[in-house]
């Protein structure tokens, strides 16, 4: 299942009924260095649209929305500790939330990578 | 999502910083460092002498504390000599120039500091009886009197302690107003250029927050107010002269539009300084305004605070204005505690007592200082600096407004692009020139702000030697003098700090080195 | 005018440079039917004598508590203030600089708060504190909006005994948020029980310590009774010379701890400004108002110290910020720390010793009197005495005869008829004898 975009820049990965969401590479260029990710609590129910976390660097704080709706079954802990690893591996041991979804169709909607890169060089 | 309004907030690795001498103090001749006060204290020292406690049988209930506290033992002349020194890494006012955009950083006159510590007004209690602070009452009563008449409104409340504070009073007199009428309005118009403290003063009101945008001249767009504007919008706070430094010319329009629907105008009064004597926001249609006495009244901004705000209300909102006040009563003054009785529509208490007396006091001196003729004096000198500034610069940054400004100058980072020189390495470069930098990246709505606010307080050679030290950074920018600009400043007593570092493992405390002398709680609380 | 540089020529040359014929160019933004064509309705300008001559008399109509037998606490107490302290405040490069938003030039300032901080985290027994709130009230009800954040419920209940200004600023904050603040009524014999209204809905309970009339309560009980529902226990004092000599909130359980600083290093100023102490468990502090000072580095490896985690604050966060907060108390928290310096450890300690011995003193000669009683079992340096008449009459009575002989209770609780003898009387170390005794004979007078 390959990855696709939003155009907040979060990213989501689908495997199986399982979508794991982050920010992206140009997300975590423009915020800089972040500092701290403020994750959902693992149980709860999302729903498309909704505020999912918040990151934030020295100077700014940006919200992270779902693009998928679902139940939070898992947050990446190891943010708390090391929240470089937002700037480091944004679109791997950077992740943020994975969340089992309801329905697969939302991600339909949602560029694929090179869409994304058009998106992003459109955005320059 | 996405603030782009981010900056560097980690200086780069340590370079050559030119420094021949290192000392075995570290310091620098009149560049003198001191460490913590925890540092210095030795157990049995002490800066207060009093007498000897009376021996009585203790009432406290069994709960006489059993460890130490951790408090470092120090004499007096440690401590002043610590303080001293600590004051010497401060720029300040009385040192040098605050170009502050939005903060108002004028000349800070000491008669104010004088009257304000007389025997009689500085050391009153808040709950004498009112026959003994007859005069503290009738001082509140002619500061009330003077920003009244300066602001051409009606009423006022003197209690909130600082801007935000005083926000928080205006749209709280607006939303109980609402809830009198029967109305749950849900949302406030708050321009995109707001200070932060507007939407989150509306928040904290349980009001959503409708941001409008601006227009290409820098106000806010009437065609998108007017799309906005419904029955369930309760207001629009808007500041007046706006954060580009602007005077809202349609402002009657917009006031007129929002009483239309039955909301109500609250005006930001943090930029008074640009029309002191030169128009009342009373006669703008404005219904609540607060007033920053540490801005336009010169109180001293003391490092952060403490400031004061009372809120001059219109008409329709004036039986909604919090408690305590101060009235005229058979008796004289008399200070009105409760809401009960004619004060049964008060929207509550905002603060434990009265309201910020010591600063009521330093502004009402400076408020007499100046005068009828004074005040109007320094909104004209005010507005004239920010042009003179403005035309200084004007050819050598980029304003993204054309023409003239009221009391401050607002500039973006354009006229940096393909320097690789930011808003922030030249701000930090203007401290090494002996200036505290101008406000940045505030408001943003536009790109790499500097917002330029000089004051009344400054001479022409300031202003000169201001302009000429802009000038002069702008060319070595362009000709590519990165490293002296990413390296500032270079003369301060700290280079740039580590801001990432500090966020992410926040250390807000002091605690005692492994194994040494603090008391067991401070150890166990370090350690948890 | 003194303070503006300008000379006439000096004006008209730069209005030139600027390219304008008149000062009146400049304001042409303004509508032209709003433009002032006189001046405001005020006296004309002054001169520094002429001014201070005017505050003078406002003095004059004054009784200051520090020239006569003073017993007013209730939120606000008489201490003596080093004269270091507010030296040290009117420095110039203190009093008159700037937010440190630039820590370049700023560490001063920040240092001080860092110290500060230390300080109040210290004294409350907690992990850390923040740079300061306007008041005890303030920080009382950001308290209150702080646990409601932290535990994500609604509901908080506020101790009758709690200061009524701190109850009725707590549920004006409140009143248009989505949280709900409820009032007990004061409790003046026995102890306030809460487990009657404690739920797992509660997000906190405020107790404030000593209490209004002054009682000292061990809340370690009421902490964990607290955290058995998962709500937060929030410790209000009044009076933080007390924690010289008193088991520490911290070490009670407490979640939050709210102060009013005001003892320390703050003249009494009829009211403000003063200083309020916002202290918490680390854990918290992200769900914290108002401006933190950090530790860290700068770019030579120098211990340096900044404002951080500023993504709480409004300046960034607008509408979704923990509290519209954006000044502190900055000179007062700059005086504070001053004051604390001084007094130490040991300092603290005594001072705090020297009250309580002049307040148990001065309980027991009035306890002596006929028909007064002293209602506390418990307390520090301010005790509730119940009088064979109404106390607000009773202390317009003593003032006439020049003494300050407390706060009636019915000041901030009014419409309470079985509280309208009750008097407030508190006692610092800057009560000397010949006041104490003052206040005996004219309370016997008019008895």
């Amino acid at each position: 299942m390959s990855i696709k975009f939003t155009e907040d820049h979060e990213w989501v990965l689908l495997e199986g009924d399982i979508a794991t969401i982050g920010v992206s590479d140009y997300a975590q260029e423009q915020l800089g260095d972040v500092v701290f990710v403020e994750v959902p609590e693992v149980g709860s129910d999302v729903s498309k649209g909704d505020e999912l976390s918040v990151v934030e660097s020295v100077k700014a704080a940006s919200e992270v929305y779902t693009p998928v709706s679902g139940t939070v079954i898992g947050v990446n802990g190891d943010l708390e500790e090391t929240p470089t690893l937002v700037n480091e591996e944004p679109q791997g041991g950077g992740w943020f939330v994975k969340i089992r979804i309801a329905d697969a169709s939302e991600l339909d909607e949602l560029m694929d990578e090179a869409a994304y890169k058009d998106y992003v060089e459109g955005l320059a | 999502m996405l603030n782009n309004q981010g900056r560097p907030t980690q200086p780069a690795a340590s370079h050559d910083t030119g420094e021949i001498f290192e000392t075995f103090t570290g310091n620098k001749a009149l560049d003198l460092e001191t460490p913590l006060i925890f540092e210095q204290g030795v157990p049995g020292r002490v800066g207060v002498d009093m007498a000897e406690p009376k021996k009585v049988k203790n009432r406290l209930g069994g709960l006489e504390r059993k460890g130490a506290i951790g408090l470092p033992d120090l004499s007096e002349p440690q401590v002043l000599r610590h303080f001293v020194r600590l004051s010497r890494q401060n720029y300040a006012i009385d040192s040098g120039f605050y170009p502050l955009g939005s903060c108002t950083m004028k000349h800070n006159p000491r008669i104010n500091e004088k009257v304000a510590r007389l025997a009689g007004l500085g050391d009153l209690h808040p709950l004498q009886p009112a026959s003994t602070v007859q005069g503290a009452l009738e001082l509140i009563d002619s500061l009330a009197h003077w920003l009244k008449t300066i602001t051409g409104m009606p009423a006022i409340a003197m209690s909130p302690a600082a801007g935000a504070h005083g926000e928080l009073c205006g749209v709280m007199a607006i939303r109980a107003a609402h809830e009198a009428k029967g109305e749950a309005r849900q949302r406030i118009l708050v321009p995109e250029s707001a200070h932060g403290t507007n939407p989150a003063t509306a928040a904290l009101c349980g009001y959503k927050v409708d941001a409008v945008p601006a227009r290409a001249d820098g106000r806010m767009d009437l065609d998108a107010f007017a799309e906005k504007l419904g029955p369930d919008v309760a207001g629009v706070m808007l500041t007046n002269p706006n954060t580009c430094g602007l005077f809202e010319n349609d402002i009657r329009k917009i006031a007129d539009m929002v009483h239309e629907i039955g909301g109500y105008f609250y005006c930001d009064g943090a930029n008074l300084n640009a029309i002191l004597g030169q128009v009342r926001p009373g006669d703008l249609g404005v219904d609540a305004m607060h007033i920053n006495l540490h801005k336009t009244f010169s109180t001293p901004h003391g490092g952060g605070g403490p400031g004061a705000g009372p809120v001059v209300l219109s008409e329709a909102l004036a039986p909604f204005a919090p408690v305590p006040y101060v009235r005229h009563g058979e008796n004289g003054f008399e200070l009105i505690e409760h809401a009960e009785g004619e004060a049964e529509k008060s929207f509550g208490r905002m603060k434990t007592f009265h309201g910020q007396m010591g600063m009521f006091i330093r502004a009402l001196a400076y408020m007499q200082s100046h005068g009828s003729d004074g005040l109007c004096q320094i909104a004209e000198d005010a507005v004239l600096n920010a042009n003179y500034i403005r035309v200084g610069l004007n050819d050598m940054l980029h304003s993204p407004f054309d023409g003239i400004c009221m009391h401050e100058a607002l500039f973006d980072d354009s006229s940096l692009k393909g320097t690789e020189v930011t808003t922030l390495d030249l701000a930090k470069a203007m401290i090494d020139e002996g200036f505290h930098p101008m406000t940045m990246y505030f408001p943003l709505v536009v790109h790499g702000a500097m917002l330029i606010e000089p004051t009344e307080s400054e001479s022409r050679q300031t202003l000169d030697q201001f302009i000429g030290a802009m000038r002069h950074l702008l060319t070595r920018a362009k000709e590519g003098d990165v490293a002296y600009f990413q390296g500032a400043p270079h003369f301060a007593p700290r280079r740039r700090l580590d801001e990432t570092g500090a966020a992410r493992k926040p250390v807000l405390r002091w605690t005692p080195p492994e194994g040494e002398g603090a008391s067991d709680e401070a150890k166990l609380s370090a350690a948890s | 005018m003194r303070y503006m540089p300008h000379t006439a020529d000096e004006r008209r040359e730069m209005l030139e440079k600027i390219g304008v014929g008149s000062v009146g160019d400049l304001f042409a933004d303004i509508p032209k039917e709003t433009r002032l064509d006189a001046l405001l309705d005020l006296p004309r300008h002054a001169s520094e004598m002429e001014v201070e001559k005017n505050f003078r008399k406002f003095a004059g109509k004054n009784l200051s508590p520090y020239s006569t037998p003073s017993f007013l606490g209730a939120g606000a107490y008489q201490h003596h203030v080093p004269s270091v302290a507010d030296h040290i405040i009117q420095r110039s490069e203190f009093l008159t600089a700037y937010t440190p938003y630039q820590p370049e030039i700023s560490q001063g300032t920040l240092q001080a708060l860092f110290e500060f901080q230390t300080q109040v985290a210290l004294i409350t027994g907690m992990e850390v504190a923040n740079a300061s709130m306007y008041d005890g009230a303030t920080a009382c009800a950001e308290a209150v909006l702080m646990a409601c954040r932290v535990t994500r419920r609604k509901k908080a209940i506020l101790s009758g005994n709690l200061h009524p200004h701190y109850r009725g600023t707590t549920h004006t904050t409140l009143q248009f948020t989505e949280f709900e603040a409820k009032s007990l009524s004061p409790v003046i014999e026995g102890d306030e029980d809460f487990s009657e209204v404690l739920s797992e809905e509660t997000a906190c309970v405020v107790v404030q310590n000593p209490d209004f009339f002054g009682r000292v309560r061990d809340l370690t009980d009421l902490a964990g009774k607290c955290h058995e529902v998962g709500a937060l226990l929030v410790v209000v004092v009044n009076e933080v010379v007390s924690l010289g000599m008193m088991t520490s909130p911290g070490e009670m359980g407490a979640d939050i701890v709210a102060c009013e600083g005001q003892s320390i290093g703050v003249p009494l100023s009829f009211g403000g400004p003063y200083v309020g102490l916002l202290a918490t468990r680390q854990k918290f502090v992200r769900q914290m108002p108002g401006r933190l000072c950090g530790e860290t580095i700068d770019q030579d490896g120098k211990r340096g110290f900044v404002l951080t985690l500023s993504t709480r604050e409004q300046h960034i966060r607008r509408e979704k910020a923990t509290s519209n907060i954006c000044t502190n108390a900055g000179l007062c928290s700059l005086a504070f720390t001053i004051h604390m310096s001084l007094l130490g450890e040991t300092g603290l300690t005594k001072l705090s010793h020297l009250n309580h011995g002049e307040a148990v003193t001065a309980a027991e000669a009035l306890a002596a009197i006929d028909g007064v009683e002293v209602v506390n079992d418990s307390f520090f340096n301010e005790f509730t005495v119940r009088l064979p008449m109404d106390a607000a009459d009773a202390v317009e009575k003593l003032a006439a005869k020049g003494v300050l002989g407390g706060v009636p209770v019915s000041r901030l609780i009014p419409n309470h008829p079985k509280l309208s003898n009750l008097l407030l009387v508190a006692v610092t170390e800057t009560c000397a004898e010949s006041d104490l005794a003052a206040l005996v004979s004219a309370l016997k007078e008019i008895l």
